[in-house]
């Protein structure tokens, strides 16, 4: 994956880069701590920020003026079994309809500790969002008015959208010739 | 509600029916009612508050596929709503992860039923946007892209007038629109020779030209479209019952719409025109002319509105469409992307174009290697994630492609917007009569198709 970006970023994202550092700066946030990295990439700019301050890193993206991210589009898992003690990724993408503008936070944690603060307080859209991401992750989104399964039926057992959670199926027989299930096949990767 | 106990009791009394019973919790005496037994039920003790909890489906001809709807009624009205969910869900993301980049087209198109298109150009413009190749898309291709997803969205609307009617009665409603519809997909199935789902936008392109006689069958089809739209719309738009159906039901003002993630019709019935194909233009949208029809109601009538002047703009997009397209190749030249085959229609109605196949099997050994790795193995993409978003029916639809670099995606997942804004239910209807659920449901127009993926 492509790593960290050093500035100038280009395309206006040095100017969204810095209202967001200044407004950091205005809250007390600690802005080399709190996000570990910016990447930009195809057109886009991604925030890593550590978990510890993304309820705070939130609440300033949607209340600055200067910001005014209004809507979370939700939030997404990707799990990384390779990434050491960084396995499980959460991506949220917010839009700014006043600035007409988009950005990424992605928050990484250990597969052995699965906890991320919950920011449906202050995202109401991201309740069932949250709740999908437990269910096919395990992420557990700390203070959530109620982190159950929303997809899959209540009593699951594991998270299918992992990557050690295997797909399934049969093999198939067409004219006398066996095809095997899809995560068997053969993979180019 | 830790402080609640159960206590039941092991068998069942004298004259006791053990499927529908009754047990004692601290909260009170809760029944179990299976139907057929409503006089053997003792009415609740005087001074105590009685709550009825209904599930509305998810087999229910008013909800809009297999959503469950959980009410807590006080007599008609309803004072709590929880929605259940998943009762469709099918896997999709996951099995992406174990196809090629293009077989993924075949999968997306599947989630919301109503809207392949804009399914497809969501996935589509994620891989290449990875790919960096959106300045290679030919002309053509993002013609075709345009009026196709706008002939969707009118079909999509139609959908929505029609079922939504339904459910509040108005059946005539249903037939036009159903219709209509019908008329649009006659145009899918003779653009994409399949009538849903058709799996017709790839990366770099689109999988065929249009047939010779398209432009001329879509013009022709035009004008009857709109005719009937009109017969649909004048039953409805000053109909007294329709609108004693949905003014001022399923309110929902601009800042619960922005609490909650709200975007399409639902949003601009709040007065605000936000619409991607404006504000973050995709396909060359911001070439073509067209408003952003909005309402300052905030209810289901002003949301039903949207989507008839919605429809309107879209076949103004699609005459747009007809009269700028200009011959040329609807794929990216890069024949390391570029799917190696035309399709053709061979005696047994499908087949790859006998001059592709008389190539790769007779002229070019290296032709048909290259054919061979390109349908098997597929392209590889660079590593990295996007998120690309369009604007469907329903409001913005994002699909987050992820990259590791291999031939298959290493995870893609869809923000839909169906998913999204049943969310708002709650807000909608609670506090409402059950009759107002229904209506408010109708106007969110959520496909569980896409809600469940």
């Amino acid at each position: 994956m492509p790593g960290a970006t050093p500035r100038p970023f280009g395309d206006g994202f040095d100017e969204v880069a810095d209202e967001i550092e200044l407004s950091m700066r205005d809250r007390n946030l600690p802005v080399d701590s709190a996000v570990e990295k910016i990447v930009v990439d195809r057109g886009e700019i991604t925030f890593h920020v550590r978990r510890e301050h993304l309820l705070e890193f939130a609440r300033m993206l949607r209340d600055e003026p200067a910001l005014r991210f209004e809507m979370c589009m939700g939030v997404n898992g990707v799990h990384y079994p390779d990434d050491q003690d960084r396995e499980l990724h959460a991506c949220y993408p917010f839009l700014s309809v006043t600035h007409n503008r988009r950005i990424r936070v992605e928050v990484s944690v250990p597969d052995s500790d699965p906890h991320i603060p919950s920011i449906v307080s202050i995202y109401p859209s991201n309740d069932w969002h949250e709740r999908e991401t437990w269910d096919f992750f395990g992420i557990v989104f700390d203070g959530h008015p109620g982190l159950t399964r929303i997809e899959m039926p209540d009593d699951w057992v594991g998270h299918p959208q992992r990557k050690d959670y295997p797909l399934g199926g049969i093999p198939v027989e067409y004219k006398g010739a066996t095809i095997p299930a899809p995560d068997n096949r053969r993979a180019y990767n | 509600m830790a402080d609640v106990t159960y206590t039941t009791t092991a068998t069942p009394g004298e004259g006791e029916d053990i499927y529908a019973g009754s047990y004692e919790t601290t909260e009170g005496t809760i029944y179990n009612l299976s139907g057929g037994d409503w006089d053997t039920i003792e009415v609740a003790p005087e001074g105590e508050k009685e709550r009825l909890i209904v599930n509305m489906g998810p087999q229910h001809p008013s909800t809009h596929g297999v959503l469950r709807l959980i009410l807590e009624l006080d007599g008609e009205s309803v004072t709590e709503v929880r929605c259940g969910i998943g009762y469709l869900h099918t896997g999709i993301e996951k099995n992406l992860e174990f196809r090629s980049w293009v077989q993924g087209v075949t999968f997306v198109t599947r989630m919301d039923y109503l809207s392949p298109f804009f399914n497809e150009a969501a996935y589509v413009l994620g891989v290449e946007k990875l790919l960096g190749i959106e300045e290679q898309i030919p002309e053509r291709a993002n013609v075709i892209r345009v009026m196709m997803m706008e002939l969707n969205r009118v079909s999509s609307h139609l959908v929505a007038l029609a079922t939504g009617g339904m459910e509040l009665g108005a059946l005539t409603a249903m037939t036009f629109g159903f219709r209509e519809r019908e008329l649009v997909l006659d145009l899918f199935e003779m653009v994409t020779g399949l009538r849903m789902n058709s799996a017709f936008f790839r990366p770099g392109g689109v999988a065929q030209d249009l047939p010779p006689d398209a432009v001329q069958t879509i013009r022709e089809t035009l004008p009857l479209l709109k005719k009937r739209m009109k017969d649909t719309t004048d039953m409805l738009v000053d109909n007294a019952i329709w609108m004693g159906r949905t003014v001022d039901v399923g309110y929902l003002d601009l800042q619960g719409c922005m609490a909650l993630g709200i975007t399409g019709p639902v949003l601009r019935s709040t007065g605000l025109p936000h619409d991607l194909r404006k504000s973050q233009p995709y396909c060359g949208y911001e070439t073509y002319e067209f408003d952003i029809p909005t309402q300052t109601t905030c209810d289901a009538y002003g949301r039903f509105l949207i989507r008839i002047a919605e429809m309107q703009e879209s076949l103004k997009i699609v005459e747009q469409c007809l009269d700028r397209l200009q011959p040329g190749p609807v794929m990216v030249e890069d024949k390391k992307i570029a799917w190696p085959a035309q399709l053709a229609i061979g005696a047994d109605g499908q087949g790859n174009s006998t001059d592709h196949i008389k190539h790769i099997m007779s002229q070019s050994m290296e032709a048909l290697i290259h054919h061979f790795k390109l349908v098997t193995e597929g392209f590889t993409v660079p590593p990295g994630q996007v998120y690309s978003a369009v604007e469907s029916p329903r409001g913005e639809l994002g699909a987050h492609v992820v990259s590791a670099g291999g031939t298959r995606p290493y995870r893609v997942h869809f923000r839909d917007p169906s998913f999204n804004n049943l969310q708002a239910t709650a807000a909608m209807s609670e506090g409402s009569m059950v009759s107002d659920v229904v209506a408010a449901v109708a106007s969110i127009d959520p496909v569980m198709g896409g809600v469940d993926r």
